[in-house]
């Protein structure tokens, strides 16, 4: 039987319930393990040496005074970390920023690495590392960065994409366009045209849990790696081919992890914990600390964007432009490409023009964060288009109806849709009570849209059927939020048992295939429907062993609600067979049953959102406090709907501190000023009201329930929904984000004069 | 450096360590002694996912030290459940889902027990404030606070 994806409308029985996650005991009781959780025997603490600078030569590093200290077994630089990547820049950019190699590229870059006894002996021995550094000079913000005169980051880097190749050397590594129509001829047709730049700050995704991971190489070249991650097969991949091993010799097994929003999909210290394992000939154990987390993982992107749309006085967008500059730290990347793809999605378009350049800083390696590039982009478009409605004197809700995308609209980054969300959404936002609740002094509404592509990739499950007639489930998916409940619910649905009857499990590397990644809101997408091909497989199995059981043909065994059942006018008198009756015999009927499935779950349905929020702003301070949040969101089919919105809700959440609070803080020395949570101050339990949530299901046709990604979208329209409530609350349109008091104070004075 | 010498009471048992002067009590509870329940989020007391109860007082475990620990009382989440039943705050967060990737359960568990120690009606309001000492970043706190608001209505009923 070849898997059929397609979307078929059902009737569900555990899909759409909400029963608790087989995870959750281990979780309130403190038993679940993650990163640091876990011991080996005779294990090592690793410790890592930063650079104290956002751009030097490396003239020398001396670790003979460390090595000599009692207690230290084994240091490592660059030179144990030979380049292994064959041409390849993307796995050479991750070895150079595991670990520095000619030149340490922002405050927090990796030079060394100390495994000892203990943390105070790799502390004391971290200290007596001795490195000659050649100062350089820096750059840390986009702008500056793109000057002619600014220090060059690195000299070998010619940007891409241009139609000539240029011959100097440019912190602008690529430049990369999207759309389609004649954007001139369209605004000459606009009554309106709104043009603003905006500017939005560096934030971090900041999980609770730091980076953390035991590594065990052996003598005989196998190896062990325990960590927190979204991508367990990933980071086998990369830290086989950065350390010279074989893939299957290294196992790796994610632990579970405490938050990763994007900040966990590629490697940071893991190379450099097996590095000190194989020098030392003994597991080690090495954890950031929260400074190191935030000056050496991944943040996202500082953009800079400017944004031009026209409409006619009908309220018809007739061109919309944007360019887009996203910081990416000191390597390439491709995050102003996604924002220049998912500026204009909502829309539908007949002239649209978006260009992204990738911009290097001295400033950590930009990485994934929920939804990556899309919200500083939305930020800036649905801004404009809020207050291009407001210059037509149309509500900015009809104003987006008006213009929605639709099943068959071709996108602003070039296929065409199928059935999507963005008018459902806007409808059910028009609609909803919160639109029309009284709003007191100093207090103001805004709205805003948001897309996400979401994505499907390469899944491997299995599940395997016991003589007891239980059912275990192994996928590949690291569960970051409640998967294992919905892939269960799925396995229940598929089977025709009850979801208790299931446990699910996330396999380590050398137990499944290949995993792509838990990203781009992949798990519970891709892993069901892999789960639902394994379960169909099963069941021809199932209905095999039935036809040996009863002795008539398998064509005659049907599978209903979790039975076999004979069809057909003979056999009256057969009953049913329970998956339990089944497996009971399975031992003599054939040896154990299991159904197995690998695909590339293609067919990722788009995902949007719509969200309203309402803020009070206080004119004396600046200060804005978010009252209301309602979140409109496709999830094509709730599978699990409870853990659907806490998606909504969290990166609703996130948005919100990103919006008005969080931000990286350079000081001119080039060095980051708030590398703690004190600092850096994330969304706490008093500073948010209740986050409503409204789940619509249009359901995706690539998949046989309809499912789409939920994770990401969420965080899309936060950024924009705010600021057009803060421009409604005190009369004053922000450009930068965050909006900080003292900016919106600011901008409140100046408009005051 | 010679260790000093700790008695102390976890969870209802009688413990006996030795630790550095300068070592966490978090370090002693997850390394010394195997309750690994207490996670470290940041080691600078602005998290609270270390959090424990020490003599009916919440604190960070990450700021205080393991030797300031003799002859006092410590509760860990490792200590709310009683055999096979759960504490209502324990069953109420399963059943709202208030947790997502559970870091930070174990923190706000035994902040939330401080809690409804200390007001066992809590407002909304009360609840926010009383919890704004831990960070979660998956659930933006909303199903966090209905399930303390409900665990608050089932112990006030028990």
């Amino acid at each position: 039987m070849n898997f059929d994806p397609r979307y078929a409308n059902r009737n569900f029985a555990s899909v759409g319930t909400r029963p608790i996650r087989p995870d959750g005991i281990d979780k309130v009781t403190g038993r679940a393990r993650y990163g640091a959780d876990f011991n080996m025997a005779g294990q090592l603490v690793g410790r890592v040496l930063r650079s104290p600078h956002a751009h030097a030569r490396i003239r020398s590093i001396d670790i003979s005074k460390a090595e000599a200290l009692p207690g230290v077994k084994a240091v490592v630089t660059a030179k144990d970390l030979p380049d292994l990547t064959n041409g390849d820049a993307a796995m050479y950019d991750i070895l150079d920023n595991s670990m520095a190699r000619a030149k340490a590229l922002y405050d927090g870059h990796a030079v060394a690495a100390i495994a000892a006894i203990d943390a105070r002996t790799a502390r004391q021995a971290l200290k007596l590392i001795e490195v000659d550094y050649e100062v350089l000079p820096h750059v840390t913000d986009v702008d500056e960065a793109m000057r002619h005169h600014a220090p060059l980051i690195n000299d070998t880097v010619f940007t891409e994409g241009l139609e000539e190749k240029p011959v100097k050397p440019s912190n602008i590594t690529k430049r990369s366009q999207f759309g389609h129509g004649d954007v001139h001829a369209g605004f000459a047709q606009a009554d309106f045209i709104v043009e603003r730049s905006f500017k939005t700050e560096q934030t971090h995704q900041g999980y609770i849990e730091p980076h953390a991971c035991v590594a065990n190489v052996n003598l005989d070249g196998t190896a062990e790696l325990w960590v927190c991650t979204q991508g367990h097969f990933v980071y086998r991949q990369h830290c086989a081919q950065l350390l010279g091993l074989e893939a299957s010799k290294l196992r790796v097994t994610s632990s579970e992890i405490g938050g990763g929003f994007g900040g966990k999909t590629h490697v940071w210290a893991e190379p450099v914990a097996l590095a000190l394992s194989r020098k030392a000939g003994r597991p080690v154990k090495l954890v950031m600390t929260r400074d190191e987390v935030f000056r050496a993982s991944g943040p996202t992107s500082a953009t800079s964007i400017d944004v031009r749309i026209g409409a006619r006085k009908d309220g018809t967008i007739t061109a919309a432009e944007a360019t887009l500059r996203y910081s990416s730290g000191p390597y390439a990347g491709s995050w102003a490409e996604i924002g220049a793809m998912t500026a204009f999605a909502c829309y539908r378009l007949d002239n649209v023009k978006t260009v992204g350049y990738e911009v290097l800083v001295n400033r950590p390696k930009t990485a994934a964060y929920r939804a990556p590039s899309a919200p500083m982009a939305a930020f800036a478009v649905e801004s404009a288009v809020d207050e291009l409605a407001k210059e037509i004197g149309i509500d900015p809700v009809d104003f987006r109806i008006r213009n929605a995308a639709q099943e068959g609209t071709r996108s602003s980054y070039g296929p065409v849709y199928g059935p999507i969300g963005i008018g459902p959404t806007l409808e059910a936002v028009k609609n909803h009570p919160h639109m029309k609740a009284p709003l007191k002094k100093n207090q103001g509404r805004g709205m805003a849209c948001g897309f996400w592509f979401n994505f499907g990739g390469q899944t491997c499950v299995d599940l395997n059927i016991g003589m007891d007639g239980s059912v275990s489930l192994a996928v590949g998916t690291v569960d970051v939020g409640g998967s294992r409940a919905s892939l269960s619910l799925v396995a229940a649905e598929e089977l025709g048992i009850d979801y208790s009857q299931l446990k699910a499990i996330v396999a380590d590397t050398s137990s499944l295939g290949y995993n792509d990644m838990t990203d781009g809101s992949r798990g519970t997408f891709s892993s069901s429907m892999a789960t639902i091909s394994a379960a169909r497989n099963a069941i021809k199995i199932l209905r095999d062993r039935a036809a040996q059981m009863w002795d008539i043909p398998v064509d005659d065994v049907v599978w209903e609600q979790g039975h076999a059942v004979a069809k057909g006018d003979n056999y009256g008198n057969l009953g049913k067979l329970s998956l339990r009756d089944i497996a009971a015999k399975s031992g003599t009927t054939g040896g154990p049953i299991a159904g197995h499935s690998e695909l590339v779950a293609d067919g990722a349905g788009v995902s949007f959102a719509t969200h309203i929020c309402d803020v009070e702003v206080d004119p004396e301070t600046g200060a804005t406090r978010v009252i209301r949040y309602t979140v409109v969101q496709d999830a094509g089919k709730a599978v699990h709907p409870t853990y659907v919105e806490g998606q909504y809700q969290g990166g609703a959440a996130q948005g919100i501190g990103w919006a008005l609070n969080e931000e990286y803080i350079y000081g001119k020395d080039g060095r980051l000023q708030n590398a703690g949570f004190l600092d850096y101050r994330i969304p706490v339990c008093s500073d948010l009201p209740m986050i409503d949530t409204q789940i619509l299901e249009i359901p995706n046709p690539n998949h046989p329930y309809g499912v789409r990604g939920v994770g990401e979208t969420s965080i899309v329209p936060p950024l924009a929904a705010i600021a057009n409530a803060v421009s409604n609350a005190a009369g004053v349109r922000m450009t930068h984000i965050p909006m900080s008091p003292p900016r919106i104070l600011a901008a409140i004075e100046a408009e005051r004069g | 450096m010679a260790g000093i010498a700790v008695s102390t009471t976890i969870n209802g048992d009688s413990v006996e360590y030795l630790c550095q002067p300068d070592e966490p009590l978090l370090d002693v509870l997850r390394d010394r002694l195997g309750l690994t329940g207490a996670k470290e989020g940041c080691g600078t007391g602005d998290c609270g996912a270390c959090s424990v109860i020490l003599d009916d007082r919440l604190v960070c475990s990450c700021l205080v030290l393991g030797a300031e620990a003799q002859g006092r009382r410590i509760e860990t989440v490792e200590g709310m459940a009683h055999g096979e039943t759960l504490h209502p705050l324990q069953q109420k967060f399963l059943e709202h889902a208030a947790l997502q990737c559970g870091i930070c359960t174990p923190g706000f568990l035994i902040a939330a027990k401080d809690l409804l120690a200390k007001n066992p009606d809590p407002s909304e309001e009360e609840i926010r404030f009383g919890l704004a000492g831990n960070l979660c970043r998956c659930t933006g706190y909303d199903k966090i606070v209905r399930a303390v608001q409900d665990a608050a209505h089932v112990m006030k009923q028990a």
